[in-house]
């Protein structure tokens, strides 16, 4: 089988590494130009299955906001972000939210949470609606 | 009218005056305060809700509500009173701050040092003078991001980016996202000027082009925009004729680059930096008038909010000590310079050096992107330090942290960037020392 090289740019920190990854099928028979373990965890996997973080708002009622951020707890294969998108679109929560309060758990059966990324108080108590 | 004192106030309670402010309780101020014209503490992050802040503060990957929400926790448990709601309008030599807001009234405060950490704002079409019409559907593109991510608006459904900065990549993302059409982003230089890792997770990821060497030529509609019309450009960024060509859209994003938010540090006179357009300061991030500092994007526009937290805790610490009456008088003063290859250093001075500290961090950005490179420290007796660099890009900014024996009795201090003749292999891993 021949072997194939991939280069790939690592997302994991803003140092922005720029490396590549030797195939043989699909199997990674030897990465260079990354310089942690991190970059070469999401370089291997980049090649097979990429996954990345998912971030969104959903409806607040009662708050002192009306939109909540919630971000995923661990990546999300790239193909179902926007499935991940869609399901959150029809989310709404009520005041007040704590920081790391599960919205949606075990999200499609991908087996990531989605979680509130910050407080939101409700509507009378400290920040003024929106 | 409220009138009150205190030891040192931040102007600003974004990630760098909240650093700043903890910082300068940690370094023994009593009583410190932070004012904030928003409604809630934390500044842009609040409408960052993307992930990737806090990576270096909290060894963790953050959104930037939730980098906010750590501060602001900090800052609850750190007994430093805050303000909000509330617009400085002036903060005169000598500490005399004014400032109103709709439950406080007009108010003073008398401060023994300030901290400005104002920020930066967006530049406007106005500031890049893009020709065409005026019609609704042109906005900044952090303009769009409170919209979309704090208001609950989408601004378009049809967009075209102009500029690539890191603003209007993430927006890229975020309005595709939203459910709407990002045709392309362009940018008139040759080389992008977001980083690297937006370009991959915010245009590649979903198919977004990105036009180099292009520029907007028209803006087309009459109540909402309808179009736009583009152009390649050469090297000396003038139009090629013949490359026009149109694209339809009903809204437009400017990602064009931010400007230092300095308009209260003017107005007293400090001295500023043309290339940063943000003070000027020594490495206590002092201003060129005793007892004002500077942290954060107000001082010079970073890429990494870890970093401005680091600068701010740098400037809070010194206005604590100044407060004290414990900051050493600057004597020994010399001017940094940015040399070959760069274009802007961070502090652009040195005062007397702190007994017992071993290295100072500086800040640079190159002026062009490079390929391996050396930055080095010049003096006159030569070059007495020098780092290898993989990559170089404007767009991301240089930090070193450099013994101070290097320079300790220089009179001459000059930052180089030169091509690396001897590039290191692929594997050799360049990373900064954390101070």
């Amino acid at each position: 089988m021949t072997s194939r090289v991939q280069p790939i740019q690592c997302i994991g920190c803003p140092v922005g590494c720029g490396g590549e990854v030797v195939l043989d099928g699909d199997r990674v028979v030897e990465m260079r130009g990354f310089t942690c373990e991190k970059g070469e965890a999401y370089a291997a996997e980049e090649v097979v299955a990429p996954k990345r973080m998912v971030t969104t708002t959903v409806r607040v009622h009662g708050g002192a906001l009306h939109f909540l951020p919630v971000v995923s707890d661990g990546p999300v294969p790239k193909e179902a972000i926007f499935d991940c998108v869609r399901l959150l679109r029809g989310i709404e929560v009520t005041a007040p939210i704590e920081t790391g309060r599960v919205i949606v758990a075990d999200a499609l059966g991908l087996g990531v949470d989605f979680k509130a990324a910050r407080a939101i108080a409700v509507a009378s108590d400290g920040l003024r609606p929106a | 009218m409220r009138d009150a004192t205190y030891d040192v106030v931040t102007i600003g309670g974004g990630p760098a005056g909240m650093a700043a402010a903890l910082a300068a309780r940690q370094a023994g101020a009593d009583r410190v305060l932070i004012i904030e014209r928003d409604r809630e503490l934390g500044g842009i992050l609040q409408q960052c809700i993307h992930n990737g802040f806090g990576l270096r503060k909290f060894k963790e990957e953050l959104t930037g509500p939730g980098y906010a929400d750590r501060y602001i926790e900090m800052v609850g448990a750190a007994g430093i009173d805050v303000w909000l709601d509330s617009t400085v309008l002036a903060a005169e030599a000598g500490g005399r701050i004014t400032c109103v807001g709709p439950t406080t009234g007009l108010a003073t405060v008398e401060a023994k040092a300030v901290v400005h950490s104002m920020g930066c704002r967006e530049r406007t079409r106005g500031a890049i003078r893009i020709p065409g019409s005026r019609p609704a559907g042109v906005f900044t593109a952090g303009a769009a991001q409170r919209m979309v991510n704090m208001e609950g608006y989408l601004p378009g459904r049809d967009v075209v980016i102009i500029g690539s900065g890191d603003i209007g990549l993430i927006m890229a993302r975020r309005m595709t996202l939203e459910g709407a059409r990002v045709r392309a982003v362009f940018e008139i230089m040759p080389y992008s000027n977001g980083l690297t890792r937006n370009i991959v997770q915010c245009l590649e990821d979903f198919g977004i082009p990105l036009y180099l060497s292009h520029c907007v030529v028209a803006v087309h509609g009459h109540d909402r925009v309808t179009g736009v019309t583009v152009a390649e450009v050469d090297a000396d960024l003038h139009v090629k004729p013949g490359t026009e060509f149109d694209l339809p859209c009903d809204c437009v994003l400017l990602s064009v680059g931010l400007i230092p938010e300095n308009e209260l540090g003017r107005a007293i006179g400090v001295s500023t930096d043309r290339i940063t357009s943000g003070a000027v300061v020594d490495q206590f991030r002092q201003t060129s008038k005793p007892g004002f500092f500077a942290a954060g994007n107000v001082l010079h526009v970073h890429d990494l909010v870890d970093l401005v937290s680091n600068e701010a805790e740098i400037a809070g610490r010194s206005a604590a000590l100044f407060a004290k009456g414990v900051f050493g008088e600057a004597t020994h003063e010399r001017a940094v310079i940015a040399g070959e290859g760069l274009r802007q250093v961070v502090p652009q001075r040195l005062s007397t050096l702190e007994k017992g500290k071993n290295a100072i961090r500086f800040f640079f950005r190159s002026k062009a992107p490079m390929g391996p490179s050396i930055i080095a420290l010049k003096t006159e007796d030569g070059i007495v330090w020098d780092r290898k660099l993989r990559v170089v890009k404007p767009s991301e900014m240089i930090v070193a942290d450099i013994p101070v024996n290097r320079f300790a009795k220089a009179s001459h201090i000059e930052f180089v960037l030169t091509l690396d003749e001897h590039p290191e292999p692929l594997e050799g891993a360049v990373e900064e020392e954390d101070a």
